[in-house]
């Protein structure tokens, strides 16, 4: 056997039916042995499994193969497991191609033949090209030990904390003035009915006091840049107009400002000063001038709450800063937007006084809020009763299509408090109640005893016309009970509408500058719905919380203790490894164009000025190829992706 | 107790006839709460699609043939169910298969329809009679526009008003139209509503024939049902024109000076957005923009406009079947003209204003309110 000599091994996989059950994997087995250079070729019920495995490494051994070849599924899913195979067998992980006959072939095509036809293309393909792969050598390059959060609601917070636990320094950015997300607006949580803020707030100070936590709120992240291990982060920490440090929150400020504005914590029940605190649990516990709102900034007089600070921490001369760091790893919690109902304007949001939102009504409930935790209608007194109307936004093509999985638990945990508080009925009016967490059936069934109607029927109408004496003065809601087959008037004096949870407004942007992709629906996407959940398609980004998807408190949690031990595992080993396949440029061919330099998405290319060349810097270097198919010399090569290997698998796929 | 059992073959001849939207259903019942029919009776939608999802269809149930097609239900409905197709499939079944009984006024006209090519049963030779003293000249290749009428304005004596006001508007505008002779047909909208698919298709392919042969590329309409057939249904069978509703062409004469107004109208007028053209088609400014422009004319809305318009009652086949008094959409709808303090209602559809004129004449408002088309006003002005 000469140095040179290729001995290729190629694998058919069944994947159970997945393959084999369109592909006829005995045909293309033949079809690959009767390859230039194939020494062996085999099928097998599950190539992944360890006696797939197995059977690949003896084969290295046995027949001496170099190369080798698996015909299975994605190279996302398993390129991982095969490249270690071929290692472990003593060969280098690149001397490894994957052909795609599942996602490319058998889940596509519907003809048997055809498919068997494509699947000898692809597998003649793979054939051609690995018989020019040269083996690579990956480099280890280190990880900062710590990890950027953006923002700070429950998913941020928690996995913050897991983090900084460990010792790990953690930067928390969020970009209201004070961290606690949604969940500090919530009275009530589901379905064990604990105060969210008795269980939210301990955690909040905890992070705030945190010695490994460095909180950047009234911040946003500008900039990202570098890559797994080293990303370089730039973040613009705005001007609160006051001194945290000074500041003692005695709060003379906020009573002697003079201007006011729906406060966003209330969700516009409540005002607030133009210099404020969110809301009294506010962590870090400092106020911030609103610069649109407050008449200094506009008209340059007043200054009121400088002039009676004693503390002195009245700044108006402070400016937004720039707060750079370099992390080893990032995690996205930005959380979601509520759905605003006015679109649908037969349900009467803001039409309606008494139609409010689920955010409102939580307001509504809880005993700090606007009315002391009293339910109560526009004008004081109390409802005789309530319909909760659910899926408002969600499950319905002409908004969202997704259910936002909370507004069946809410809608009840809703019907508790308002039974507790008030005399009132309820109407819960639902299309399917889905109860499915722990603990979640067993509370439906605790408000059926507390006497809730259950109407099932998406809500047609919220109209204040009545028709007969007794809707007289009411919210008539109006519906299909479909479990009667009757159309029913319920005649209620407050409606809440279960909104919808739906991406933040600017979850394109985010994407963007984090490089994460969206599902269609909007929010982040996961690398892998089941088994990797909260990784995302760039190494070393990761995603919590709703903005992946809407989630309960308790996913909300889990998922973020997932994040922070992902986190954790990539930062205390203190290394990744870098791409082998990345781009190298040829300086005897290089005109010093710069072409490849404006074009590397990932700034990996400088210019030397002495030699007049462009240089590339294999540890920032993906291996994306855009440089080389930039380059009009020809002078860049894509290891991995030669003009060779692309050729041979061009000519490959039209056999 | 009454067991019925699904029968699957009910449900594939039903997805065949074009029910597929079927599929999609989650039961919901924001149909039923939304359908106009719940303000004067009940009429289970809801209860019918999924009777069709599983098969236990009542063909001989005469609500197979209540829905209107107004698509309010599916302008709303969470899964886009094109809940009309449904019932539109369901009526194919019954003429096509034979599964259940047409009603009879529905019967006759689809006979009159399919032997002589329109509803009313008139005479083809006669197509053009109304046009007679108008000196309208032939369609012929290289003409710019054909105007095709709907049968009503073409052969009831009440509404060839709509079409001599058309024909007058057209020709002070300068504009090179013609029309054709009878040979042509009835555009079919109805009879394919109600299930009549064959018959349906007999007619377009006439009209896409003669309009082929003839050379016409640019249709304009007085029905805005006849808009969405040659628009939306004949390029399935071959027939690509541009088609353009009346009150999308007049706000163009105007813009480009070819109209102008020399009169004033001194009215309350209102104007009702016909689910053809509304919900359909999505056309609700044009028509207003129109109006508007007319001086001295005073526009007011009804309680339910645009989007949420009140069907008149008559798209479907409705027009064709007796609808007993007190379930008439155009009853209330005249009331909503009149509580809004109209003393015109303004329609783009003949349809429409059949159903409104009844209406007027047999809940004795005649004096209170007229029903105009939007031509008929125009054609005052200038």
């Amino acid at each position: 056997m000469s140095k040179d000599e290729r001995r290729i091994g190629v694998y058919i996989c069944h994947c159970g039916s997945n393959i084999a059950g369109t592909v006829d994997v005995a045909e293309v087995t033949k079809f690959a042995a009767g390859l230039d250079s194939v020494v062996v070729a085999r099928d097998y019920k599950f190539v992944c499994s360890d006696p797939g495995q197995e059977l690949i490494k003896q084969d290295i051994k046995e027949h001496g193969l170099n190369r080798v070849v698996v015909a299975s599924c994605s190279p996302r899913m398993h390129e991982v497991t095969f490249r270690r195979v071929c290692q472990e067998a003593g060969l280098n992980p690149y001397l490894y191609e994957m052909a795609n006959i599942r996602e490319h072939c058998s889940w596509i095509t519907e003809d048997h033949g055809e498919a068997t036809e494509k699947a000898k293309a692809l597998v003649s393909a793979a054939v051609m090209k690995v018989y020019y792969h040269e083996p690579l050598e990956t480099k280890e390059v280190p990880v900062k030990p710590n990890v950027l959060i953006v923002g700070g609601g429950i998913a941020g917070s928690q996995a913050a904390l897991e983090i900084a636990d460990s010792e790990h320094q953690v930067y928390l950015v969020e970009r209201e003035p004070s961290i606690g997300g949604h969940m500090a607006q919530l009275d009530k949580t589901f379905p064990t009915l604990d105060c969210s803020s008795c269980i939210l707030t301990p955690k909040m100070s905890s992070v705030g006091s945190h010695p490994y936590i460095k909180l950047l709120t009234y911040s946003e992240v500008e900039e990202v840049s570098g890559y797994v291990g080293n990303f370089k982060v730039k973040i613009r920490k705005k001007a609160r107009y006051v001194d945290e440090d000074k500041c003692t929150a005695c709060g003379v400020c906020m009573e002697k400002c003079p201007y006011k504005a729906d406060s966003e914590f209330e969700a516009g029940l409540a005002k607030r000063k133009a210099i404020y605190i969110p809301f009294p649990q506010a962590v870090p516990n400092v106020p911030v001038i609103d610069r649109e709102l407050c008449v200094y900034f506009k008209t340059g007089k007043c200054r009121a709450c400088e002039k009676f600070c004693e503390a002195g921490a009245v700044n108006f001369e402070q400016e937004d800063q720039i707060v750079e760091v370099e992390v080893g790893a990032i995690i996205l919690s930005t959380g979601y937007n509520a759905f605003d109902p006015s679109p649908i304007t037969q349900y009467g949001y803001k039409r309606f006084d008494n139609v409010l939102t689920g955010l409102e009504f939580e307001r509504l409930c809880s005993a700090v809020g606007p009315t002391s935790g009293k339910i109560v209608l526009k004008d004081g007194t109390e409802p005789e009763s309530v319909a909760i109307i659910h899926c408002v936004g969600s499950r319905d093509e002409n908004y969202h299509k997704y259910c936002s999985r909370v507004c069946c638990m809410y809608g009840l945990k809703f019907s508790h408090l308002i039974k507790e508080k008030t005399d009132a009925e309820v109407y819960q009016m639902y299309i399917d109640m889905r109860c499915f967490g722990k603990g979640y059936e067993e509370f439906y069934q605790r408000l059926s005893e507390e006497g809730v109607n259950f109407v099932r029927g998406k809500v047609a109408e919220v109209t204040d016309r009545p028709i007969n004496e007794e809707e007289q003065g009411k919210l008539i809601v109006v519906a299909e009970d479909t479990l009667l087959g009757k159309i029913i008037r319920v005649p209620v004096d407050m409606v809440i509408l279960c909104t919808a949870l739906e991406p933040q407004p600017d979850a394109e942007a985010v994407a963007r500058l984090f490089s994460v992709t969206r599902s269609a629906d909007g929010f982040f996407l996961e690398r892998h719905p089941k088994l990797d959940p909260v990784a995302t398609t760039t190494d070393g980004v990761f995603v919590v919380g709703c903005c992946q998807g809407p989630k309960d408190i308790p996913d909300t949690v889990a998922q973020a203790s997932a994040a922070a031990a992902r986190a954790l595992a990539m930062i205390s080993k203190g290394k990744v490894e870098s791409e082998a396949a990345t781009s190298v440029i040829d300086e005897e061919l290089c005109a010093g164009c710069k072409t490849c330099i404006m074009l590397c998405p990932y700034s990996a290319i400088s210019f030397d000025e002495e030699e007049k060349v462009s240089r590339i810097n294999e540890a920032l270097c993906k291996g994306c190829g855009v440089c080389a198919a930039a380059c009009p010399g020809g002078a860049i090569t894509s290891r991995h992706f030669t003009t060779e290997e692309i050729t041979a698998e061009i000519e490959g796929v039209l056999v | 107790m009454q067991a019925v059992s699904p029968y699957r073959d009910a449900v594939d001849i039903i997805l065949e006839e074009g029910g597929d939207p079927l599929k999609l259903c989650y039961q919901c019942g924001l149909c039923s709460g939304t359908c106009p029919w719940n303000l004067v009776r009940s009429f289970p939608v809801r209860r019918m699609i999924h009777e069709a999802q599983l098969g236990v269809v009542d063909f001989e149930d005469e609500d197979v043939w209540t829905c209107v097609a107004c698509r309010f239900c599916v302008q709303r409905c969470p899964r886009g169910v094109a809940v009309p197709d449904i019932m539109r499939a369901l009526r194919r079944v019954i003429v096509e298969v034979g599964t259940g009984k047409v009603p009879d006024s529905l019967r006759l006209t689809m006979k009159n329809i399919s032997g002589v090519g329109n509803p009313l049963g008139e005479p083809q030779e006669k197509r053009t009679d109304w046009a007679k003293d108008l000196e309208v000249k032939t369609y012929t290749k290289g003409t710019e526009i054909l105007y095709f009428p709907c049968c009503l304005q073409v052969y009831d004596p009440s509404f060839q008003r709509v079409a001599r006001a058309t024909v007058n508007i057209l020709k002070k505008a300068n504009v090179d139209f013609g029309i054709l002779d009878g040979s042509l047909v009835c555009c079919g909208e109805s009879v394919r509503k109600a299930g009549a698919e064959s018959i349906f298709q007999n007619l377009a392919q006439t009209n896409i024939n003669l309009f082929n042969e003839t050379g016409v590329s640019k249709i304009v309409v007085t029905s805005p049902h006849c808009y969405n057939t040659f628009k939306n249904e004949y390029p399935g069978f071959g027939g690509n024109f541009e088609v353009i509703h009346f009150s999308q062409y007049l706000p163009q004469l105007i813009r480009e000076g070819r109209l102008k107004f020399t009169k004033e109208l001194n009215k309350k007028v209102t104007y009702h957005d016909s689910c053809c053209l509304g919900r359909y088609a999505g056309i609700y400014d044009e028509p207003r923009q129109v109006l508007g422009s007319i001086p001295g004319l005073e526009m007011v809305e009804m309680r339910d406009y645009r989007e949420n318009s009140l069907c008149c009652g008559g798209c479907a086949g409705r027009l064709w079947m007796e609808t007993k008094k007190g379930e008439r959409f155009s009853d209330l709808r005249i009331e909503q003209a009149i509580e809004a303090g109209a003393s015109i209602v303004a329609v783009a559809c003949p349809y429409c204003m059949l159903n409104f004129e009844d209406s007027v004449l047999t809940t004795g408002k005649s004096e209170l309110l007229e029903i105009r088309d939007i031509s008929e006003l125009v054609q005052e002005a200038i």
